[in-house]
């Protein structure tokens, strides 16, 4: 082992990277012998829990996947769907939790870099970007410096790599406090017929390294920092958090693009988590091919880097590809053109092994398929927790009603989860490629879809990112239920059709049971959901580990749904479009207090069942929407979420671009605080001009409906038929107290 | 025909071709920054928005040592119209030609919004087709907008009817709030002393269709389709 040092593999050794025993004696029983130090490296990566999903693996194969439009679900880079003219969508969302409570900045930078490469990986543009945060109170002056930290972060690399974010969701809660989440959603556009895979075919085809150089960051950042929950010790760990280069990654993607119009490549795979490894073995595994590598070639920006470094640097915006033998100056005059490297590393090879070279020394020699698909899986075992039962009880009748019923609206609208997240999306560009039809703030975002040839067409598509953890933390399968409900609610409020899933699963230490049964629960939910409501579930990623000293994060399954709009003139908006319109609320009112955002604000109670899902309901909800849009009848539809009715009629008058007052009547017979707070699911406040039309619409598609009031004058005005409102409140005023929830808490008017 | 300048970090340069070809019926073609000269057929050239290099140094300081740029200056010194678009407006700032500098907005953040501007000229070739006094709205998305020049500069710039656009509330008055980034004199865009080369903060190419951010964009490019129809360079 000439000019370096290396430890002795041994179990000692395995520990310390995170292996048990019995994957240590499996490795060996592989192998046929002691692995190599980077031997030890791969397998460390390749089965940590955050590479081979062996703690969820059990629970995921058990959701739904296929459907007619499905051109690719889970296994890929990211999953595809067919959207019509020729054209595909291809999605995901990744977390990058642990990172950014390290290094807020880099941590979400390079969140949103991972996975932009994960959709132009595959040959689509991206064009649109969403972020699911969580955080602490902002009473919290680390969560302040967090989410500045984020929110710098998230549009310090997507601004500079011209993606528009046009969306999300931003949620604040003590559970966060040690372990906050940045989950980054991406979409793209591709051609139907030409998605690529991570696939390494053709025996003798050469394997090409393109993007940015080699160096020692990031390393064990999948197996050290992703599958490990926090402790005290944690700061220590920066420097596995990479950094990102966006300037680098705009090239790489223009590269790649340019690149795949040609036919000059077979596979494509970016190098992610555990970087040169994790992405070799995958695309040999998927092709049932081997590799052999020459790490000596590898562009290094550091001199004396070891193999084990090399194999398991985690730089950003490199990418590994396979093109068809003889291409490779073609390849190579592209990303010259870029002035980015791309260098011929290796060669594909037909005996189904991984073989590493360094300085003409073999380092690496093993059977690819044990590694990349034969990782452990692992039947954890499920408790559900003590106090489950315990959490769901709610006496409504021990709730003290509201006193002060505006006060208790203002107050909703005064929580940072509730308010106006205005401050953090003025520092994303929302309109880069000139497509956002709805940006951020809407019920879901509408970007209008371009060919690759930059001419325009018809379609549009539709996405929104939805938990609300609280209710998973009540009732895991429930919550779940419902943040798909909702997620595909607010596509479907957009007047788009749904068409799929993708999720990420953040949760606590899987080797807790109880953690473990939220999270059987959970998919459970997500499973059922997806099927009823026809929208499978296309990628997805999960995050375990997401404590600090023992104490976990709610679960949060964060879910976004995607949908298509034929034609994207003919969409609906949120908010109240017009005066003298009629205001007709689809779906029922029910005495629903549990989980409730009033509940928690204004009697400091976490705890009730939270409200049912009716997936019957919520399907044929969807229907009606689309329907509604696409004939004119509904002009504006915005869901009924966290805050209530009232909450939602605030924001239908002052979210649009001038604000429309209101006056509603309610005739339910429920006490007030639960009809103007309570959470019901399956609610939309719709306005339109042709109430009948609508009604009767309703009726025909089975969906409850009742014209509840109108649009106009300059105050919200809520209260039961013929009595003295319970709200009469100006709306500028309302609007005033909702922009300023989170700039005030950070003393930034 | 337009050529529109495509940097490494450029961003908005296909949106930019969108508006002016797909949207305003013109010959757009995007034109690399290595070439050594612009196409001949070129009658405006634009230089987009985006990051160009990264901006890791000042912003648009990497991008003026491009070698297509040497040819933008002759065609710019020539009189052919030449129009930045924020960091194009940034980047003709560091190639001197135009002047004043554009530095951090002055609350700190990257700023994503829709803003009233003035037309305070009326003329070939930018704003022909406005009025004074005019208000369009348009959107701004950077970090770096705040427009700074040394006060005799600034001073001659009014006198010489250098300043073209500037940032104002729904009511056109040029108050301190309508100002996004602190830029002096709530200036939002500056032309040479010729006339001939514009650059400004706000995104006319995000403002060309109804229901995409509205229509206003449409005064300045059809403004410079105008003038260049027919023209010779």
């Amino acid at each position: 082992m000439s000019g370096r040092i290396e430890p002795t593999v041994d179990l000692v050794l395995a520990r310390e990277h995170g292996l048990t025993d019995q994957e240590y004696a499996q490795i060996g029983a592989i192998l046929g012998r002691t692995p190599t130090f980077p031997e030890l490296g791969i397998f460390s990566v390749m089965w940590s829990e955050h590479c081979s999903y062996k703690s969820s693996k059990k629970y995921l194969k058990r959701l739904p996947t296929e459907a007619p439009h499905v051109l690719q679900g889970p296994g890929e880079n990211a999953g595809v769907v067919a959207i019509g003219d020729g054209l595909a969508v291809v999605f995901k969302i990744e977390s990058h939790n642990h990172p950014s409570f390290i290094e807020p900045r880099q941590g979400a930078a390079t969140g949103v870099g991972g996975i932009l490469r994960d959709v132009f990986t595959m040959g689509a543009r991206p064009i649109a970007s969403l972020d699911a945060l969580r955080f602490g109170p902002l009473e919290d002056p680390l969560h302040r410096y967090l989410l500045r930290g984020v929110v710098e972060g998230i549009g310090g690399y997507g601004n500079p790599v011209g993606v528009a974010t046009v969306g999300g969701e931003t949620g604040f809660h003590e559970c966060y406090r040690g372990n906050i989440l940045v989950n980054a959603f991406n979409l793209g556009v591709v051609e139907a017929e030409r998605v690529f895979l991570a696939k390494a075919s053709g025996v003798g085809n050469p394997v090409i390294y393109v993007g940015s150089k080699t160096g020692r960051d990031g390393i064990h950042g999948a197996s050290l920092l992703a599958s490990a929950e926090f402790d005290e010790e944690s700061e220590a760990k920066r420097p596995t958090v990479q950094v990102g280069d966006p300037f680098t990654e705009k090239c790489l993607i223009e590269a790649c693009l340019e690149l795949m119009r040609t036919d000059a490549i077979v596979g494509i795979q970016d190098m992610g988590a555990a970087g040169l490894t994790c992405s070799s073995f995958e695309m040999a595994s998927n092709a049932g091919t081997g590799i052999e590598l020459d790490l000596d070639r590898v562009p290094q920006r550091e001199r004396g880097m070891t193999p084990y470094e090399l194999l398991l640097s985690e730089s950003q915006e490199r990418m590994l590809l396979v093109a068809r033998s003889g291409r490779e100056d073609e390849v190579r005059r592209i990303f010259e053109r870029w002035d980015l490297d791309a260098v011929v590393v290796g060669r594909v090879t037909d005996d189904g092994r991984m073989r590493i070279r360094w300085h003409g020394e073999q380092v690496v020699d093993i059977p690819v398929a044990p590694v990349a698909h034969q990782s452990p899986e692992l039947d954890r075992p499920v408790r559900e927790p003590a106090d489950h039962l315990e959490r769901q009880k709610l006496d409504p009748a021990s709730v003290a009603p509201e006193a002060d019923l505006p006060g208790a609206l203002r107050a909703l609208l005064d929580t940072p989860g509730l308010g106006s997240k205005q401050w953090i999306y003025r520092q994303y560009d929302q309109l880069v490629q000139g497509n956002t039809v709805i940006g951020p703030g809407g019920d879901a975002a509408l970007v209008r879809v371009k060919r690759e040839d930059g001419t325009a067409t018809e379609l549009a598509v539709a996405m929104s990112v939805d938990c609300n953890p609280r209710w998973c933390w009540l009732d895991p399968y429930v919550g779940t239920v419902a943040a798909v409900a909702e997620a595909v609610r607010n596509v479907a409020c957009t007047g788009a059709r749904p068409l799929a899933l993708t999720n990420c699963l953040n949760f606590g230490n899987p080797e807790r049971p109880e953690i473990m049964w939220e999270f059987a629960e959970a998919t459970r939910g997500l499973g059922d959901a997806a099927r009823a409501l026809g929208t499978p579930v296309v990628s997805g990623n999960v995050s375990l580990y997401n404590e600090t000293s023992g104490r976990a994060i709610f679960p949060t399954p964060a879910i976004a749904a995607v949908g298509v709009l034929e034609h994207w003139t003919r969409h609906a908006v949120s908010h109240f479009a017009r005066e003298g319109q009629a205001i007709v609320l689809l779906g029922e009112n029910r005495e629903e207090l549990g989980g409730c955002e009033w509940l928690a604000r204004r009697r400091g109670l976490e705890r009730g069942a939270p409200p049912q899902v009716d997936l019957e309901h919520e399907r044929r909800l969807v229907a009606l929407l689309v329907e509604g849009v696409a004939a004119g009848v509904i002009a504006s539809a915005h869901d009924v979420s966290e805050g209530g009715l009232a909450v939602t009629l605030a924001e239908c008058c002052f979210t649009g671009p001038r604000r429309v007052g209101a006056c509603v009547e309610l005739a339910d017979r429920l006490r007030p605080d639960a009809l103007l707070f309570g959470e019901s699911t399956g609610r939309v406040i719709a306005a339109t001009d042709d109430a009948e039309r609508l009604l009767a619409l309703a009726r025909e598609r089975g969906v409850p409906a009742a014209r509840v009031g109108e649009t106009g004058g300059e105050r919200l005005r809520v209260g039961a038929p013929g009595r003295h409102p319970w709200l009469d409140e100006p709306i500028d005023e309302l609007q005033a107290i909702w922009r300023d929830a989170i700039p005030r808490r950070l003393q930034e008017g | 025909m337009f050529s529109v300048i495509q940097l490494p970090g450029s961003n908005d340069d296909r949106d930019l071709q969108f508006a002016l070809k797909s949207v305003l019926g013109a010959d757009a073609r995007l034109a690399w920054h290595k070439d050594p000269a612009l196409p001949a057929e070129t009658r405006a050239v634009l230089v987009p928005g985006g990051f160009s290099y990264g901006d890791y140094l000042r912003c648009g300081a990497m991008a003026r040592f491009s070698p297509i740029m040497a040819d933008v200056r002759r065609f710019a010194e020539a009189g052919g119209p030449v129009l930045g678009i924020c960091n194009g407006f940034q980047i003709l700032c560091e190639a001197g030609l135009l002047p004043g500098a554009l530095v951090r907005n002055h609350h700190l953040h990257f700023v994503c919004d829709f803003v009233h501007v003035r037309v305070e000229h009326a003329r070939p070739p930018f704003t022909s087709r406005a009025a004074v006094g005019d208000r369009l709205r348009l959107p701004i998305k950077h970090g770096e907008g705040a427009y700074h020049a040394p006060p005799e500069q600034l001073a001659r710039l009014e006198e010489r009817g250098q300043v073209l656009l500037r940032y104002v509330d729904a009511e056109g008055r040029t108050t301190a709030e309508a100002n996004p980034n602190g830029s002096l004199a709530n200036i939002a865009g500056v032309t040479n002393e010729r006339g001939n080369v514009l650059g400004l903060m706000p995104h006319p190419e995000h403002a060309v269709e109804g229901g995409l951010g509205g229509e206003d964009g449409r005064v300045i490019l059809g403004s410079l389709l105008d003038a260049v129809s027919g023209a010779r360079r």
